[in-house]
């Protein structure tokens, strides 16, 4: 029974520790992880749901795959790629440790034959005297070597940046302390979005699960604009918010600008520009209508999407309406309506109406002149809202993983040995990385210690 | 002189750098196999000129941003890259073949741009308006272009076993005489990740880190983040692979051609296919 369970407990082990459980997850990993670029992840669009099966849904739904990246199967292929770091870790740090705290100081007959670098010198003097300028030699050209006696031959070893070799473990450490991170970020921290119409303030934000989230502090939208190139394409979406505490402005966070890419962050919490628009709700908007043949022009107070029915029978209706039509008309600007208008015993026409361009909307060969006076709807600001006290601890990881690579790709640990008996001392070397670069620096000292005279 | 009169000049260099590189390859004639990468430098140094002049011109418009901010540029960029490694690696291993599978890669790349893409400089849309973009995109664009090579180099190393797999002694003064030994091949491979590798953890890092700065997320899932992700797994266990009994040599060529694919579709086949917040030139914010 012992030995079972001994030996269920070992292949566990090994399986744990195993580079080829590694490339599994790695390969797993990677190919799981595109499923959720392809299928939408979270609030399904409708157009999306209309047009796949409901028995498809059903099963993609059932697998998380909506959520792939936080489904349980996900969540556990990190959690034993996890384990598979830890336990690779446990299983050969002490092996590591032990290579650099006790390095191999005698050189065996079978293995000296093994190194591509090796140089050997003959000389006549004393094996004493021999061994004291060799260790001389390396002292200067390399670094100080230790001196064993073996079998009546002279070891000196000599090695550099032996330690290079934890580079792949502080890589591997990096990856849990990113995950450390992420997890305290996703305990302790949250994500929120919200909106503030112009001049007004609000105190509390949504989350991302739909729940109201207080902030402690109140966050007015002074103004809200929208800067553009000539060529129509956006410049600038700029929001001045003023932070207020008990209704009083706090000091420094008066008429803060927030544009993209330039956020605010008070009491931890930062806020970031991420969308707008018309709080077109109940709002109005202001039509002209004006006979072609001349007259007074007739005013229309109209609401999004309600039909008027003008005094010749005509419809009207405005479909939307924007304060800035440049991104929609090249060449245009300002604000503009579109409307629809369906003239007695006609087809429905839909135009657009400009409030700075009286002349285009005379151009429209019609009886009546339509033109769009402005709005009194306000815009409203979107603002993404977040806290992430874990997002130090992930740069922490992200800046041990760039050094860890530096170390574990660009450095190496360098040996060398030089075997000295009578009349012979023979020198070999061995790097763990960029043999190629070691070679040069290898034949460089065995010029040096060919002309070595003893 | 514009820039993209210099533009077209670079991908008619690179047009004919690859012929004669392809004709080294059938010809075995060394002197081609010269010309072939003098002609590529001198690509290189009209295309670095072009990058600046192009640079220069964006603040004689008004719009002054550095060449990155759009699908157009990134390419010229990466074409360029590629183009700088394997100036390097000619000079430094002096083996000359790689050309052969390495130039094409920016030809095509140029080509694409040149025919295929709208050239115009534009301003920048307010979310690339941030000096991270310029950090992010060097180390990204840095780290697929080691990639680039990897591959081509991955492809020699498999075309080589293949060859030499089923006809060892024949092909001894064939055309594989020319090909690095595969221990060098495999060796190039490894080096070039080894660059590319880190490039393209710090592209991620820094990508990671401008999210954060501009929406407060380091990590949304976004498909351009993913696939960065996928790419990253694959050469992680290419990485890993080559330390593995088992998947050594042939294994870790694919791997590694299977990593610039993945690449590629990151780079392309994200912006093409799949929408997100990367998708270069949208209005979003
Ligand atoms: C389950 C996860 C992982 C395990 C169990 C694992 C294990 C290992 C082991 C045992 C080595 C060999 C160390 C040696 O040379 O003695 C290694 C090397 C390495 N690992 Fe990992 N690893 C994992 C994930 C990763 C990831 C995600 C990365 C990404 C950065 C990574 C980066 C490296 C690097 C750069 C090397 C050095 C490779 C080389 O020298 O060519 N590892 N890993």
């Amino acid at each position: 029974m012992a030995t079972t369970e001994r030996n269920f407990t070992t292949i566990v082990w090994d399986l744990f520790c195993s580079l080829k459980l590694t490339l599994f997850l790695l390969i797993s990993l990677a190919l799981t992880s595109i499923i959720g670029t392809i299928l939408p992840q979270g609030a399904l669009p409708p157009e999306y749901v209309a047009q796949i099966s409901p028995a498809k849904l059903q099963i993609y739904s059932k697998l998380g795959f909506f959520d792939m990246y936080h489904s349980w199967w996900f969540i556990t292929l990190l959690y034993v790629f996890s384990l598979n770091l830890i336990s690779c870790s446990i299983k050969r740090l002490p092996h590591v440790f032990k290579f650099i705290s006790e390095p191999q100081l005698v050189l065996g007959e079978g293995q000296r034959n093994s190194f591509p670098l090796k140089r050997e010198l003959s000389f006549s003097g004393s094996l004493e005297k021999a061994k004291e300028q060799v260790a001389q030699f390396l002292g200067k050209e390399f670094s100080s070597p230790v001196i064993t006696e073996h079998n009546g031959e002279y070891h000196l070893f000599a090695q550099k940046t032996a330690w290079c070799r934890l580079g792949v473990y502080v890589v591997h450490l990096s990856i849990l302390v990113i995950f450390v991170g992420a997890i305290i970020g996703s305990l302790a921290g949250y994500k929120g979005f919200v909106t503030i119409v112009e001049g007004s303030r609000i105190n509390s934000f949504e989350g991302r699960s739909g729940q109201k989230i207080p902030l402690g502090f109140e966050v007015l939208c002074e103004k809200f604009s929208v800067e553009f190139y000539p060529t129509g394409a956006p410049k600038e979406f700029r929001s001045i918010l003023t932070v207020t505490e008990n209704g009083k402005p706090v000091p420094g966070f008066s008429q803060v600008k927030v544009i993209v890419n330039e956020p605010m962050t008070y009491k931890g919490i930062t806020f970031y520009q991420s969308s707008y628009g018309q709080a077109s709700e109940g709002s109005e908007h202001y039509i002209s209508v004006t006979p072609r043949s001349g007259g007074t022009p007739e005013k229309l107070t109209v609401q999004e999407g309600v039909a008027v029915t003008l005094k010749d029978g005509t419809v009207f209706k405005l479909l939307e309406a924007t304060q800035e039509v440049r991104q929609f008309a090249p060449g245009f600007s300002g604000p503009a309506a579109r409307i629809e208008v369906t003239r007695k015993g006609a087809e429905p026409q839909t135009f657009i109406a400009f409030k700075n361009f009286p002349e285009v909307n005379a151009q429209r060969g019609d009886a009546l002149i339509f033109g769009y006076e402005g709005t009194s709807a306000k815009q409203y600001t979107g603002l993404q809202v977040a806290k992430d006290p874990g997002v130090w601890v992930v740069w922490l990881g992200c800046t041990l993983m760039v050094i860890g690579l530096g170390i574990a790709f660009f450095m190496s640990h360098k040996r060398i040995w030089v075997v000295v008996t009578k009349g012979h001392a023979r020198m070999y070397g061995n790097a763990s990385k960029n043999q190629a670069a070691f070679q040069m620096q290898f034949e460089d000292i065995s010029e040096k210690f060919h002309d070595i005279k003893i | 002189m514009t820039s993209s009169m210099l533009f077209n000049i670079t991908t008619f260099t690179y047009l004919i750098s690859t012929v004669v590189f392809f004709a080294f390859l059938a010809s075995k004639n060394k002197s081609l196999g010269l010309a072939g990468s003098f002609i590529a430098y001198a690509g290189l140094i009209v295309q670095t000129v072009a990058i600046a002049l192009r640079w220069k011109e964006s603040y004689d418009m008004g719009v002054g941003h550095a060449p990155m901010s759009n699908l157009y540029e990134s390419i010229v960029f990466f074409s360029w890259t590629i183009v700088l490694l394997f100036a390097y690696i000619d000079m430094r291993y002096k083996y000359r073949i790689v050309g052969a599978f390495v130039v094409p890669f920016a030809l095509l790349g140029m080509a694409w741009a040149q025919l295929g893409m709208n050239t115009g400089i534009e301003p920048l849309v307010p979310a690339l308006q941030s000096n991270w973009l310029l950090y992010h995109v060097i180390t990204c664009f840095l780290g697929y272009a080691a990639f680039a090579v990897a591959c081509g180099i991955s492809i020699m190393y498999l075309i080589k076993t293949a060859v030499e797999g089923n006809d060892s002694s024949a092909q001894a003064g064939g055309l594989m005489s020319l090909f690095p030994p595969l221990k060098v091949l495999d060796d190039l491979n490894y080096r070039s990740i080894m660059i590319g590798f880190p490039l393209l953890t710090l592209g991620i890092i820094t990508g990671a880190a401008w999210a954060n700065y501009a929406w407060g997320t380091y990590w949304s899932w976004d498909p351009k983040e993913t696939w960065s992700l996928i790419v990253w797994f694959v050469y992680a266990a290419f990485l890993h692979a080559r330390i593995t009994k088992g998947w050594v040599g042939k294994r870790a060529a694919w791997l590694s051609v299977i990593g610039f694919a993945a690449t590629i579709f990151c780079y392309l086949g994200v912006n093409l296919f799949l929408s997100g917040l990367h998708s270069y030139g949208s209005s979003k914010m």
